[in-house]
């Protein structure tokens, strides 16, 4: 077979598959829609979201109207983006460490997050400065990571791992001692932090976490060939020609600017960054031409179903959805993981 | 063209590797570098695609400073076989090879047909047509082998670089290997320089060969001069005796006694 035929089956193939978890995700929106404290058919869900394009007679309670715009379309939205910002930067991350063990938080940003936002907390600052305050040190923490990691100009991907960890276990230690001073309702509230939920959304979330979310993942899918070459050693792919030192800074400022995004907004959600980059790993190979995309996809569309377990298992009570992404994507993963007998390339 | 190593010395920390090593290589020409373990061979190679940046002194691809590149520039002109790749992910061979375009390709471009013929190309010259849609980690070690050369023939090089490259292959696929080499570099008019452990191969396959010891060169000419028992027992410490090979009408070093060593004593 000649190359070009070959890629060009390749690129239907790619598109199939990526049409494939498009229209999941599409489908999943839609479900989403309709369960909850009230079910509303399907049907019914398509009237009104037609009825905000075309002039269509209201035949509904205006609370169905509001529960779907104003309560349920921002929590499957943030909820989809968080996902495809855990599932893109873990992808990523695992590409530029060679490790099967790196998530989107290796640089610390989970931790650091968790620090900003628990400080808020306990300070009563004002709820509105939660995300922004776990934002800038969950960002502060990766750029803080990379500095200690730097020596003579030089980033080992093993001093950046160990420098990650260090300082995860530093930030959650401040963490444990805001916990330890905090008065009963904020100790609640850290808590309820920490554990990651999609329960506080609204448009405004969606809105600031959809720019650096996109823009980044867009980014980081750019240097696709990059993270393929890297692959194969940071020798052999400066050997074809890739500037390795610059392209793992970018990668990793893009990935953690991302998750940053992600965390600051939701809490820390476990899992879904560590599992779902494997998960595609198995089905579509290690190439990031088609995993990250993939990744993204796949990351939306899990943790939109997490999330429609968490707040429909034991209604009207809610649960945090970091628990669901753990208790139904550990198993199904075991499962992945005995199958293959191992983890792809790793 | 020609590659010229001007002078060029590099040092791990204190300790020197390379002392103002200085040959030349035309095209269509294949240099052998041997030397003992530690003599600076792998550094010396490292330091011509300036993977690692010479601390004194020069290599230049005609005009050209190649220090002064960009790595995607330098490698639209050296290609490397380096001496342990590793194949743990899967990738096809189609995709291997067509990572040897990286250097031609911009971030927001897509592989044309142009790409694709020369990805076809180096499949052919390498010989590996029949493997292209295998995956790189089912296939045997002297294949993969072949697979990095294809890979760095993409690439379009004017001088090709390889660290022991016959290191695990068995001697029919050694000597189908160099044969290749031989007619990339006869036919395609390659600067191809070897770094090898084999002195019976370095021997039979290279134009020139260079000797290095200590990070210095000790002999540099045509394999009859070079490999003279005096020299190799100099270098290596060993009595060697050189034969010719009616066959091949390349000369043999056959090794015989370690110097330092009681015969006696050895097991």
């Amino acid at each position: 077979m000649k190359a070009k035929e070959f890629f060009s089956k390749r690129k239907f193939k790619w598109s199939f598959i990526l049409s494939g978890l498009a229209g999941g995700l599409f489908l999943t929106f839609v479900l989403a829609l309709t369960v909850g404290s009230v079910n509303i058919h399907p049907f019914l869900v398509t009237k009104i979201l037609f009825s905000k394009i075309i002039g269509i007679p209201r035949t509904w309670p205006a609370s169905f109207e509001a529960v779907i715009i104003g309560v349920r379309i921002p929590r499957i939205l943030l909820g989809a983006l968080v996902g495809a910002a855990l599932g893109v930067s873990g992808t990523a991350m695992q590409g530029l460490f060679r490790n099967p063990m790196a998530s989107p938080y290796v640089t610390g940003v989970a931790s650091g997050a968790a620090f900003g936002a628990s400080l808020m907390i306990v300070l009563g600052i004002g709820s509105f400065w939660i995300s922004p305050a776990a934002f800038l040190i969950s960002v502060s923490t990766a750029f803080l990571v990379y500095s200690i990691a730097r020596a003579r100009n030089k980033v080992p991907v093993e001093t950046l791992l160990l420098a990650g960890i260090a300082i995860s276990l530093f930030f959650s230690a401040l963490v444990s001692f805001t916990q330890y001073i905090a008065p009963e309702k904020q100790l609640r509230q850290i808590i309820f932090w920490l554990m990651g939920g999609l329960w506080g959304s609204n448009w405004d979330k969606v809105i600031t976490c959809l720019p650096p979310i996109l823009l980044g993942s867009v980014g980081i899918s750019l240097f696709s060939r990059d993270l393929n070459a890297m692959l194969s050693g940071e020798e052999a792919a400066r050997n074809v020609g890739v500037e390795v030192k610059n392209i793992r800074k970018i990668v990793l400022i893009l990935a953690s600017l991302v998750t940053s995004s992600a965390v600051a907004v939701t809490g820390i959600i476990g899992f879904v960054g560590l599992i779902i980059p494997h998960i595609m790993r198995i089905f579509v190979g290690p190439d990031h031409r088609i995993l990250l995309p993939c990744s993204f996809l796949a990351g939306a569309i899990f943790l939109v179903w997490a999330d429609i377990l968490a707040r429909t298992l034991i209604a009207p009570t809610e649960l945090p959805v970091g628990i669901i992404t753990a208790i139904l994507g550990v198993p199904f993963f075991l499962f992945l993981l005995r199958r293959r007998k191992k983890l792809m390339g790793f | 063209m020609r590659l010229k190593v001007d002078k060029v010395s590099f040092s791990y920390d204190s300790l020197a590797a390379l002392k103002e090593v200085c040959f030349e290589v035309k095209t269509g020409e294949i240099l052998g570098i041997i030397g003992p373990n530690g003599s600076g061979k792998t550094t010396l190679l490292k330091c011509i695609n300036n993977i690692l940046k010479p601390k004194r002194g020069v290599v230049f691809l005609d005009e050209l400073n190649i220090s002064s590149l960009r790595r995607k520039e330098i490698a639209k002109k050296v290609g490397v076989v380096p001496q342990n790749s590793v194949n743990r992910f899967d990738f096809t061979v189609f995709d291997a090879v067509l990572m040897g375009r990286f250097p031609y390709l911009g971030r927001f471009d897509r592989e044309t047909k142009q790409d694709f013929d020369i990805v076809d190309r180096a499949l052919e010259l390498t010989g590996i047509q029949n493997l292209s849609s295998r995956l790189i980690t089912e296939i045997s070690g002297g294949e993969y082998q072949k697979v990095i050369i294809a890979r760095a023939l993409a690439q379009e090089p004017q001088v090709l670089l390889l660290d022991e490259p016959t290191l695990h292959l068995d001697i029919s696929h050694q000597i189908e290997f160099l044969e290749l080499l031989k007619l990339l570099a006869r036919n395609e008019g390659l600067i191809v320089i070897i770094v090898s452990h084999d002195l019976n191969l370095a021997a039979r396959y290279s134009d020139r060969v260079l000797i290095l010891k200590e990070g210095e060169i000790y002999q540099a000419g045509v394999p009859e001069e070079v490999f003279i028992p005096k020299h190799i027992k100099d270098v290596y410490g060993i009595e060697v005796e050189i034969i010719r090979s009616s066959a091949t009408n390349s000369i043999n070093i056959i090794p015989l006694q370690f110097l330092r060593q009681n015969p006696g004593t050895q097991k």
